[in-house]
């Protein structure tokens, strides 16, 4: 009885554990990633030889090797040549937070700090929003109209040179003008808003003179109520998820990697679930049991052993050489030895997943086939059923949960992947989405961009990793609560099924 | 002994299913040894007899389910109408179409009581939504006795049902495949004693409309509900006789010992 209890309490420690894993893994993420869309203020750092600085005082680090250090990120790289400067605390005279410093956010060398005296607040803003206006307005020209003209007459060329072909020299130069007229007018109006500049006074005492065209946003910290602060963070969080990368992806959203891993791993779903789904019933339904079947069999149990990076390098020679190669030979001939489809692209980055997940589907959907009560099977038979009926109507329904179940797997071990990708598509940065509203609307040969990578590549290959520390924390958070999205929607799925099959469903 | 243990095949005339010296084996196990016997027509027949004397498979080679065992093999014949059931060109679902089962545990499928019923006619080209369909599941149901208790929730699923609506739900799901034969195997071995009598109550009803060959442990119900019994030991076809003759003046030992109880 003594014993029992002890086991019990094992059992009860060991599930604790699990779960304080999983928690700690969450929080620690979270801890680190989401302080960095916390507004801080801007202190101006008086030295005792007279420099200034202004900056957000990120760290003290009393243990350094000359006394105790606080690290400044002062931004401004264009000035300062790095983000962050490490100041010895000794060498520091005081330490105020002026209202009136400006912290601005800018497409390239990182934020800039200091007072804007040529111009009031209100109308900075009014002009500033105003030139962001023209400049959404040039990036959508740039990339539709102009893209997809650039595309069909780069098509025509080739049609022309190398099919020979005639009457179309009208069309292309039609098109050429057209072309020329957008890129005019777009020179026009990128110089209209490029003209507009205004001058901010850096700590040093510096003028710089900035384009409007340049900032992405503009806040005064030090004025900011604490409501206003939590809001700020809140849409900075939002902006996070829905904004393209800045700044070599250290600056800005995620949103092309949140699409594409998402994208990703639907475009396998529909691949490996239909096809896992079939080879299992194949194996289980009509194969007859013998020495083929069981070798099939235990070479699909171990394929679900072997390490990612080889799927990937099957994935290149497979799909993207051979397959994608092919493909290019007999459609896109005209465009060789430029590659369409024989480079990486997201539907060899799914396929090569797929096949990585197969085994996994099919073992999951052979247990779910087992489970089938024979009584099912039988009164379907009885009642005149053919044995392909039989396993429409009873046995692939009934074996549902099942297999859902391996989708379930094979969605957490997709969304995870990264080396295989490395060599099936996945880049740095595409904001070129593979759904778009350009013809044929859904382009599965382009390059992709993907959490796990993005990860990886924004923390270990960032020219500036201290300031894309936040970017990698909160990347992190967003793939963890992608994957935990797409589990539970799965599981709510089988979990619907499961309840319909069962006598709680009634 | 002028009393013959097989009197039954001498009284049938026009049998609906002949079994002819009919061997069947399981792997190398044989388990039925020369049957020959006949059924009669709207009639309920009862095998009766001791576990594994193979009642259970006779009765499941008339629509040949044991061709879903591996390894099976047979010798003799069953004529259906005079033509074998296992010669080449028959189709076997169009056999078992004709030939319904209801077996020991009820097993209805995990889908609504609606469906249920309409599974067999639709796969027989019953259109989905139409009049003819709703109609044939209402007779169906009224004729398993099943219609008021359901009525209401066709549409919700049959394994809410308890056991023995489950099992009238089985015996109507056959109803709707209009088929000339019911084969039940031990269809109350599971229930209680209120459902088994609704179910007893039921066959006497179906009897006028459909051949029924009932196996069952429970010799009371065998006495109940059919007109011929046989009793089967061993794989073999000991006695077959009106049920009367049979439980009053059994011609074998092994019959009388079995029926008084002294083994099985």
């Amino acid at each position: 009885m003594k014993l029992e209890k002890t086991y019990t309490y094992l059992l009860a420690f060991s599930m604790l554990c699990i779960i304080l894993m999983v928690l700690g893994i969450f929080t620690i993420v979270a801890m680190n990633g989401l302080p960095y869309f916390w507004l801080k203020n801007v202190a101006k750092v008086e030295m005792t030889d007279g420099k200034v600085y202004y900056g957000e005082i990120a760290g003290v680090n009393p243990k350094a090797e000359n006394g105790s250090e606080t690290k400044l990120k002062v931004g401004n790289r264009k000035i300062y040549g790095q983000d962050f400067l490490r100041i010895k605390d000794s060498e520091i005279k005081s330490v105020s937070y002026p209202k009136e410093i400006i912290m601005l956010e800018r497409d390239e060398w990182g934020n800039a700090y200091g007072i804007i005296s040529d111009i009031g607040g209100k109308e900075f803003d009014n002009i500033h929003s105003s030139v962001m206006e023209d400049k959404k307005e040039i990036m959508s020209l740039e990339k539709g109209r102009l893209l997809s003209i650039n595309e069909e007459i780069s098509k025509l060329n080739h049609r022309i040179t190398k099919k020979s072909e005639t009457g179309l020299e009208e069309k292309l130069e039609k098109l050429k003008t057209e072309s020329a007229v957008i890129e005019t007018d777009l020179n026009s109006k990128r110089e209209q808003a490029l003209i507009k500049t205004f001058s901010l006074v850096l700590a040093d005492g510096q003028i710089d003179e900035l384009k409007y065209y340049d900032i992405v946003k503009k806040y005064q910290p030090n004025d900011v109520s604490l409501a206003g602060k939590i809001w700020i963070s809140v849409k900075g969080f939002f902006e996070f998820i829905f904004a393209d990368p800045r700044e070599s992806n250290t600056e800005g959203g995620i949103f092309p990697a949140i699409f594409g891993t998402v994208i990703l791993v639907i475009l396998m779903s529909i691949f490996v679930f239909p096809l896992g789904v079939i080879a299992a019933v194949f194996l289980s339904e009509y194969a007859k049991e013998g020495f083929l079947v069981k070798l099939i069999r235990n070479t699909i149990y171990n394929l679900a052993g072997v390490p990612s990076i080889v799927y990937g390098v099957f994935g290149l020679g497979f799909f993207v050489y051979a397959m994608g190669g092919s493909i290019d030979r007999i459609f896109f001939s005209d465009y060789l030895p430029s590659p369409t489809f024989g480079t990486g692209g997201i539907i060899w980055g799914a396929l090569t997943l797929a096949v990585l997940t197969l085994p996994v589907v099919i073992v999951a959907s052979l247990e779910g086939l087992k489970s089938v009560p024979h009584m099912y099977r039988e009164g379907s038979y009885s009642l005149g059923s053919t044995k392909w009926e039989v396993i429409k109507d009873v046995v692939i329904p009934n074996a549902m949960p099942g297999m859902l179940t391996g989708l379930i797997l094979a969605i957490s071990r997709a969304a995870g992947e990264v080396a295989p990708l490395m060599m099936t598509g996945v880049v740095k940065s595409a904001v070129a989405l593979p759904f778009d509203s350009s013809f044929p609307f859904i382009h599965l040969d382009r390059k992709f961009m993907h959490l796990g990578f993005h990860i990886y590549d924004v923390g270990f290959q960032s020219p500036n990793i201290e300031a894309a520390r936040g970017v990698v924390f909160n990347t992190t958070l967003i793939l963890l609560i992608i994957v935990f999205a797409l589990n539970l929607t799965a599981i709510l799925i089988r979990n619907r099924i499961r309840n319909k099959l069962s006598r709680s469903g009634v | 002994m002028s009393k013959d243990r097989f009197s039954a095949n001498n009284e049938i005339a026009s049998p609906v299913i002949e079994v002819s010296n009919f061997d069947f084996y399981y792997g190398s196990v044989k388990s039925l040894n020369s049957v020959n016997m006949k059924i009669k027509p709207k009639t309920t027949t009862a095998f009766i007899g001791p576990s594994g004397c193979g009642k259970s498979t006779l009765l499941r080679n008339f629509n040949r389910m044991n061709d879903l065992i591996e390894g099976t093999k047979n010798e003799g014949d069953i004529l259906l109408h005079g033509e074998s059931i296992y010669r080449k060109d028959l189709n076997v679902t169009e056999l078992r179409s004709k030939v319904g089962m209801v077996f020991q545990k009820s097993n209805p499928f995990p889908m609504t009581i609606f469906e249920n019923i309409a599974y067999a006619p639709l796969k027989k080209g019953i259109k989905k939504r139409s009049s003819d369909l709703t109609d044939l599941v209402e007779e169906s149901l009224r004729g398993a006795a099943l219609w008021d208790e359901v009525k209401d929730k066709l549409h919700k699923s049959a394994l809410g049902l308890s056991g023995g609506q489950q099992q009238r739900l089985c015996i109507a799901r056959v109803l709707a495949m209009k088929p000339e034969i019911i084969l039940m195997d031990e269809p109350c071995s599971a229930l209680d004693p209120i459902s088994t009598m609704k179910i007893e109550n039921l066959i006497a009803e179906i009897e006028k409309d459909y051949t029924i060959v009932i196996v069952t442990h429970n010799m009371q119900q065998a006495a109940r509900v059919s007109s011929y019994t046989a009793f089967m030991y061993v794989g073999e076809l000991i006695e077959y006789n009106s049920t009367t003759d049979l439980f009053s003046n059994p011609v074998m030992k092994q019959t009388e010992d079995y029926i008084t109880g002294r083994f099985g």
